[in-house]
C-alpha cells in the first residue's frame, strides 16, 4: 500500500470540491491558486512516484483503496477493487497527465481569467484530471471504465462550457454520444472478457492471456474466437475515445470548447486513452493477430484521412484537431504493428508538442480577438514573434524534423512497420504518405497564418504574463528535447518478446526515405502554396480566399462521414421517434377504450326513452325470434 | 407485532393529519413528516435489534382471519423486503418534502391518502398470506388513484382512470391465480391454504404451474411495467403531482419487481425457467423501446417516465437470468432507480413550480440562473444513463454481467440501451439547462437542496461502496 500513489487523484479532487462549493465566492486569485497548486502537487507527487518506481523491484507499485464489489460467475468469484496499479506504462501516463496537465492549468488560469465562470471552468479541468488519473491507474477494467466515462463526462462539460451557444451544445452532445457508442462496445467487451476469463483485473487477465499464449497449441477454437471478439470490442471503445475511424467525427466539432480544453483533453490526454487501453490490454491483443492487423489498418486509414482533411481546413483549431487525429493514427498503427513502446513514446511526445501547438494557437487566437480563420490571419511572424517561434517549434516536432522529439518517436514507429507481422510494407508506405501529408498541411498552416501580409485590421492584443510564457517555454523545451527521455517499457511488454520475428528483409533505403519525406513535403509546399506565403500574389492585394471547390469542401467536412452517419443513423432514429410519438402499443390498447365507447354510444342511442321505439323494437325482436324458431 | 402497529400508526397518523388540517392550517405536513420519521426510526430499531439477520423469510405474526377459507393475517420479513421497505421510508419522507408547498387544496385529505398508500405498500412487502397480499395490493392502489385524480395536472381524470383500469384488470388475473393455487393446495394436501410458506412446499406439475405463473406474471409485468402493457405509466407519471410521480416510480413499480421475485420466480421456478426466453424478450424490447420513446418526448416528466420503462427492463432481464450476480444487479437497480427517478421527478416538480410548464420547449439555459439545480440535474441524468460511480451503474453492470452468462445475445441488445439512455439523458439535460437562457429561475432553496443532496449522496454511496447493499444475500 503506497499512500502517495493512493492520494494522487485526491489533490485535484479536493480542488474540484472547493471550487464547486465555493466557486462564486472565490476571487480569481484564490480559485486559480487552488486549482493550479493542486495540479502542481500532483505533478510533484508523480515525480516522486516515478523515482520510487524506478528503485522498486519488478517496477510495480500498488495501492488498494477499498473493496468495490465482488462478481461471481459459474466457477467462483473475483474481487473488483478500487485499487491503483503503477507500472512503467501507467507511469508514463501519469507523468503526461499531471505534468502537461499542470502546464495547461497554469496557462488556462491566465487565459480564462476574464470568463465569468472561471472557477467552474477550473473545477471541470480538475475533475477531468481526477478521472484521467483513475483511468490510467486502474488495476481492473471496471475502474478503468469509471475513469473512461468520467473523462467523457468532463469532455462533454468542457466542450459545452459556453453552453449558451447552441452549436457548442450540439458539439458536446455529439462528442458524448459518439464516444458512448464506443464505450458500449467496450462494455460488451468487458462482459465477454469476464465470461471467458472470470477476471476483470488487468494484471490477472494479462497473465492468463500469456499462459494461454504459451500453450497456444492447446487453446480450443471457441476461446480463440472469444479472444478475437474481446479484442475487437475493446478496439471499439478505443476508436471511440481516440477519434479513429469509424467514430472519428466528434473530434473536429469538439474544438468548440475553450482552447486549453482542446490542448488538455482533445490533444494531450483523453484522446490518447484508446491508445493506452490497447497498450494496457496488449496481452489480449497479442492473442488476436487479426485484430492487431485491423488496429494497424484503422490507424493508417485515419492517419491518411485526417491528413487530407487537415489540408482543406480554414480554422486553425480544426487543422490541429485533424492533425491530432492523424497522429493518434500513428500510435494506433504502432500498436497494431506490435511496436508497443514506440506507440507509447509517440503518445508522450505528441502530448508535448500538440499541447504546445494548441496553447500557442490559443494565444494567437486571443491576440486576434477570437479570430480562428486562417484566411484572416497572415503576417503573424512579425507581429507576434514570441508566439510564432514557439509555434514553429511545435510544427517542426509535428513534422518530425531530425533532432526533435517527434522525430525520435515517429521514426521509432516507422522503423518497425516494414518487418512487422501484423503490419508490413503497405502500411509502411501509408505511414510515409502520412508523414508527407503532415509536413504539407503544417507548412500550409504556417504560411497562411504567419507569413505574408496581415489580413486583419485590428491591433493585436497581448497577455503579457510571465507565468503564461513560462508554461509555453517549458512545453517548447519538452517538445524539442522530450525525445531524449529514455523510455524503458520492456518489463511491461515483456510478452512481446515471444513474438516470432518476420522473415522479411528490410531494404536499406527505408530510413533515408523516412527521414527525407518531411523535407520533400516542405519543398513541395514552398512552391505549391506560394500565394499563401506572399499575399500579394493572390490577385487582389490582401484578399485571400479559400478554395471552395466541391472536393475541397468535401474534404473540409471530414470526407463526408458526418453526412453519411446522419443519413444512416440519426435520421432514421429521429424518424422512428417521430412516427411513433404516440406509442403504438398505447394506441392498440386504447382501441379497447374506443370499442367500449362505441358500444356506449350505440346503447345510448337505443335508450332514448321513447315508448314507440321500445314497442317497435320489442315487436321486431319477437318476430325475429319466431321466424328463427319456425325455420 | 411491531410491523402491524407501524401500519396502523400510519393509518392513524393519516387520519389525524386530515382532521388536524381542518383546525390548524399547515399542520398536516408537519404531522405526516414527524410520523414518517418516527415510524421509520421505529422500523429501523426493530430490524437492527432483531436477533436474526433475516437471511430467510422470518414470519413475525400469524393470526387467523377468515377461518372458513383458512385465510390468515400473516406477515413476514426478509432482507429483500427490508431493503424495499427502507427505500419506501426514504422516498415517503422525500414525498412529504416535495409536496410541502405544491399541494394547496384539500391538504389534509392529501396527506391521509399519501400515508395510506405508504401503509399499503409496506403491507404488500410484508404480507405472506396471499389473500392479505391481494388486500394490500388494493389498499395501495385506491389512495394512489385518488392522489392522481384529485391533485394531478390538467389531464388527471383520464390518467387516474387508465392507471386504475390497468391495475385492476391485471390484478384480477392475479386473484384468479391466487385462488387457483390455493385450490391446488386443497387438492394436494386436503386443506385450503393461502399461506406463502405452505405454497413453497407445493409440488405443482408444470402443466398447471405455467398457467398459475402466467397469472401472477401479468399482474406484476403491468406494475413493473413491461412493454406492451406499459402505457398506463407515462400518463400516470406525467399527470400525477410530484409526490405521486416519486411514489409511483420510486416504490410502486418496485412492488411489481418484488412480486416477480417472490411470487413468480421463487414460487414457480420451473415454469419461470421455461418462460424465461419470453420474459427476456419482453425485457430487451422494454429497454430499447423505452429508451427510444423517451427520446421522442417533449414533456420532462413523460421522458423520465419512459426512461423508467427502459430501466425496469434491466430488472426483468436480470431476474430471468437465474443467477446470483444478475439477481443482485436487479435489486441494486431497483434501489438505484427508485432514488434516481425520484430525484428526476422531484426536479421536474421544482421546475414546474417555477415556470408552470413541463414542456422541454419552454425550458433552456437554466444553468445560468440556477447552477446548483443544473449540477444536480446533470448528476441525476448521469445516474439515469448509468454513469459509473453512481448506484445505477452497479445495478446495470451486475445485471448485464449476470445475464450475459446465460443469454449473451439478449444481453448485447440490452447493452445497446446504454447508447439510448445517453441520448435521452443528454437531450433532457441539455434542452433544459443548456442553450440560450429562455428565462431566469430561482435556484434551489434549502428544502430542495436537502431533497436533491440526500438523494445524490445515497446514489453516490451505493455507487462507490455497493457493499452496503450487496452484503445481503436476499434469500439466494
Amino acid at each position: 500500500m503506497n499512500v502517495l500513489l493512493a492520494s494522487l487523484p485526491f489533490y485535484p479532487f479536493v480542488s474540484f470540491l472547493l471550487l464547486i462549493f465555493f466557486g462564486k465566492r472565490l476571487s480569481w486569485r484564490l480559485a486559480a491558486t487552488i486549482s493550479v497548486s493542486s495540479m502542481a502537487i500532483s505533478a510533484l507527487v508523480s515525480a516522486i512516484l516515478l523515482f520510487e518506481l524506478s528503485v522498486t523491484k519488478n517496477q510495480v507499485m500498488t495501492a488498494n483503496l477499498w473493496h468495490w464489489f465482488e462478481l461471481s460467475y459459474a466457477m467462483g468469484s473475483s474481487d473488483v477493487n478500487v485499487r491503483f496499479y503503477l507500472d512503467g506504462l501507467s507511469a508514463v501516463m501519469i507523468s503526461v497527465v499531471t505534468g502537461v496537465g499542470f502546464l495547461i492549468h497554469l496557462f488556462a488560469a491566465i487565459y480564462m481569467k476574464s470568463d465569468v465562470n472561471f472557477s467552474r471552468f477550473m473545477a471541470y479541468m480538475n475533475l477531468f484530471i481526477v478521472a484521467m488519473l483513475i483511468l490510467v491507474l486502474a488495476d481492473n477494467l471496471v475502474l478503468l471504465y469509471l475513469g473512461w466515462e468520467g473523462v467523457g463526462l468532463c469532455s462533454f462539460l468542457l466542450i459545452g462550457f459556453w453552453y449558451q451557444e447552441q452549436s457548442n451544445v450540439l458539439a458536446a452532445r455529439k462528442a458524448f454520444i459518439v464516444t458512448r457508442i464506443g464505450d458500449t462496445s467496450m462494455a460488451i467487451g468487458l462482459l465477454l472478457l469476464f465470461n471467458s476469463f472470470g477476471q476483470l483485473n488487468i494484471e490477472a487477465v494479462t497473465l492468463l492471456a500469456e499462459q494461454a499464449n504459451s500453450l497456444s497449441a492447446g487453446t480450443n477454437a471457441e476461446s480463440a474466437d472469444n479472444i478475437y471478439w474481446i479484442a475487437l470490442l475493446l478496439l471499439g471503445g478505443a476508436v471511440g475515445k481516440s477519434a479513429q475511424l469509424p467514430l472519428q467525427t466528434w473530434l473536429p466539432d469538439a474544438m468548440a470548447g475553450p482552447t486549453p480544453v482542446s490542448a488538455l483533453i482533445h490533444a494531450a490526454t483523453m484522446v490518447t486513452a484508446g491508445v493506452y487501453l490497447i497498450a494496457r490490454m496488449h496481452g489480449i491483443f497479442l492473442l488476436a493477430p487479426e485484430v492487431m492487423n485491423y488496429v494497424a489498418w484503422l490507424g493508417a486509414l485515419t492517419l491518411l484521412l485526417a491528413g487530407i482533411a487537415a489540408l482543406a481546413q480554414t480554422d486553425i483549431k480544426r487543422v490541429l484537431a485533424y492533425s491530432t487525429m492523424s497522429q493518434i493514427g500513428y500510435m494506433m498503427l504502432a500498436l497494431g504493428a506490435g511496436a508497443w513502446t514506440a506507440g507509447v513514446f509517440h503518445l508522450m511526445t505528441h502530448a508535448f508538442f500538440k499541447a504546445l501547438l494548441f496553447l500557442t494557437a490559443g494565444a494567437v487566437i486571443y491576440a486576434l480577438h477570437h479570430q480562428q480563420n486562417l484566411f484572416k490571419m497572415g503576417g503573424l511572424l512579425k507581429k507576434l514573434p514570441f508566439e510564432s517561434s514557439l509555434f514553429i517549434i511545435g510544427l517542426i516536432c509535428l513534422m518530425a524534423l531530425p533532432g526533435t522529439s517527434g522525430f525520435f518517436s515517429k521514426e521509432a514507429i516507422i522503423a518497425q512497420l516494414w518487418s512487422s507481422d501484423t503490419a508490413g510494407p503497405m502500411l509502411w508506405w501509408c505511414a510515409i504518405l502520412g508523414a508527407l501529408l503532415t509536413s504539407i498541411y503544417s507548412c500550409r498552416l504556417f504560411f497562411l497564418g504567419f507569413l505574408g501580409k496581415a489580413r486583419f485590421n485590428e491591433n493585436v492584443q497581448l497577455k503579457k504574463s510571465s507565468l503564461l510564457r513560462t508554461s509555453l517555454i517549458i512545453l517548447a523545451l519538452l517538445s524539442l528535447f522530450g525525445g531524449l527521455i529514455p523510455l524503458d517499457l520492456t518489463l511491461v511488454f515483456s510478452s512481446v518478446m515471444n513474438l516470432p520475428l518476420a522473415q522479411l528483409t528490410e531494404p536499406t533505403w527505408l530510413h533515408t526515405v523516412a527521414i527525407i519525406t518531411p523535407f520533400i513535403g516542405m519543398v513541395f509546399s514552398w512552391f505549391y502554396f506560394k500565394s499563401y506565403r506572399i499575399s500579394h500574389l493572390a490577385g487582389k492585394e490582401h484578399i485571400l480566399q479559400p478554395n471552395n471547390g466541391r472536393f475541397v469542401v468535401f474534404c473540409r467536412q471530414g470526407l463526408g462521414f458526418d453526412g453519411l452517419y446522419k443519413k444512416l443513423f440519426i435520421m432514421p432514429y429521429q424518424w422512428l421517434a417521430q412516427i411513433n410519438k404516440n406509442d403504438i402499443f398505447d394506441q392498440i390498447i386504447m382501441l379497447n377504450a374506443w370499442y367500449v365507447g362505441l358500444w356506449h354510444d350505440a346503447l345510448v342511442l337505443v335508450q332514448n326513452g321513447s315508448l314507440r321505439w321500445y314497442l317497435a323494437a320489442f315487436g321486431l325482436a319477437i318476430m325475429l325470434l319466431l321466424g328463427v324458431s319456425l325455420l | 407485532m411491531t410491523l402491524t402497529c407501524i401500519m396502523l400508526a400510519l393509518l392513524f397518523a393519516g387520519g389525524s393529519a386530515w382532521r388536524a388540517e381542518n383546525h390548524w392550517q399547515g399542520s398536516a405536513k408537519w404531522l405526516a413528516l414527524i410520523a414518517l420519521a418516527l415510524l421509520a426510526t421505529v422500523f429501523a430499531v426493530f430490524v437492527m435489534s432483531a436477533s436474526n439477520d433475516f437471511a430467510q423469510l422470518q414470519v413475525l405474526s400469524r393470526v387467523s382471519w377468515i377461518e372458513s377459507f383458512n385465510i390468515e393475517y400473516s406477515i413476514a420479513l426478509d432482507q429483500l423486503s427490508i431493503v424495499l421497505i427502507t427505500l419506501t421510508w426514504l422516498l415517503a419522507i422525500i414525498c412529504v418534502l416535495v409536496s410541502w408547498y405544491e399541494i394547496q387544496s384539500n391538504v389534509g385529505f392529501y396527506y391521509f391518502n399519501l400515508l395510506l398508500t405508504i401503509a399499503g405498500i409496506i403491507g404488500v412487502f410484508v404480507a405472506v398470506d396471499m389473500f392479505l397480499f391481494f388486500f394490500f395490493w388494493e389498499v395501495m392502489l385506491l389512495p394512489m388513484t385518488a392522489i392522481i385524480a384529485i391533485w394531478g395536472h390538467e389531464n388527471r381524470q383520464f390518467a387516474a382512470l387508465k392507471f386504475f383500469i390497468f391495475t385492476q384488470v391485471s390484478s384480477l388475473l392475479m386473484l384468479v391465480a391466487i385462488i387457483g393455487t390455493g385450490y391446488f393446495h386443497l387438492m394436494q394436501t386436503g386443506q385450503l391454504s393461502f399461506y406463502y410458506p405452505d405454497w413453497l412446499l407445493l409440488d405443482i406439475p408444470l402443466s398447471i404451474s405455467q398457467y398459475l405463473m402466467f397469472g401472477f406474471f401479468i399482474a406484476f409485468a403491468v406494475k413493473l411495467p413491461s412493454v406492451p402493457v406499459h402505457s398506463w405509466l407515462p400518463d400516470a407519471h406525467t399527470q400525477a403531482p410530484t409526490a405521486g410521480s416519486v411514489l409511483l416510480a420510486g416504490v410502486l413499480l418496485k412492488t411489481g419487481a418484488y412480486g416477480l421475485i417472490r411470487f413468480v420466480i421463487f414460487l414457480f421456478p420451473q415454469a419461470s425457467l421455461q418462460f424465461a426466453p419470453i420474459a427476456a424478450t419482453l425485457a430487451v424490447v422494454s429497454i430499447v423501446y423505452g429508451a427510444k420513446m423517451a427520446f421522442a418526448q417533449q414533456d420532462f416528466k413523460r421522458l423520465v417516465a419512459y426512461s423508467s420503462i427502459s430501466h425496469m427492463g434491466f430488472v426483468m432481464l436480470a431476474l430471468f437470468a437465474f443467477n446470483s450476480t444478475a439477481y443482485q444487479g436487479a435489486i441494486v437497480t431497483l434501489v438505484a432507480h427508485g432514488l434516481s427517478s425520484a430525484a428526476l421527478f422531484s426536479l421536474a416538480g421544482m421546475i414546474y413550480q417555477r415556470i408552470h410548464s413541463r414542456n422541454l420547449t419552454d425550458m433552456g439555459g437554466f444553468w445560468q440562473s440556477a447552477p446548483r439545480m443544473g449540477g444536480f440535474a446533470l448528476a441525476f441524468a448521469g445516474a439515469a444513463f448509468g454513469l459509473p460511480g453512481l448506484a445505477n451503474f452497479i445495478g446495470e453492470f451486475f445485471s448485464l454481467v449476470g445475464a450475459f452468462q446465460v443469454m449473451p445475445a439478449f444481453t448485447i441488445i440490452a447493452a445497446l440501451g446504454l447508447i439510448g439512455s445517453a441520448i435521452y439523458g443528454m437531450v433532457l439535460f441539455q434542452t433544459s439547462f443548456q442553450g440560450a437562457a429562455k428565462q431566469d429561475i430561482i435556484d434551489l432553496q434549502l428544502r430542495e437542496l436537502l431533497i436533491c443532496g440526500s438523494l445524490l449522496l445515497m446514489l453516490l454511496a451505493i455507487g462507490l461502496y455497493p457493499t452496503l447493499l450487496l452484503k445481503f444475500s436476499f434469500g439466494v
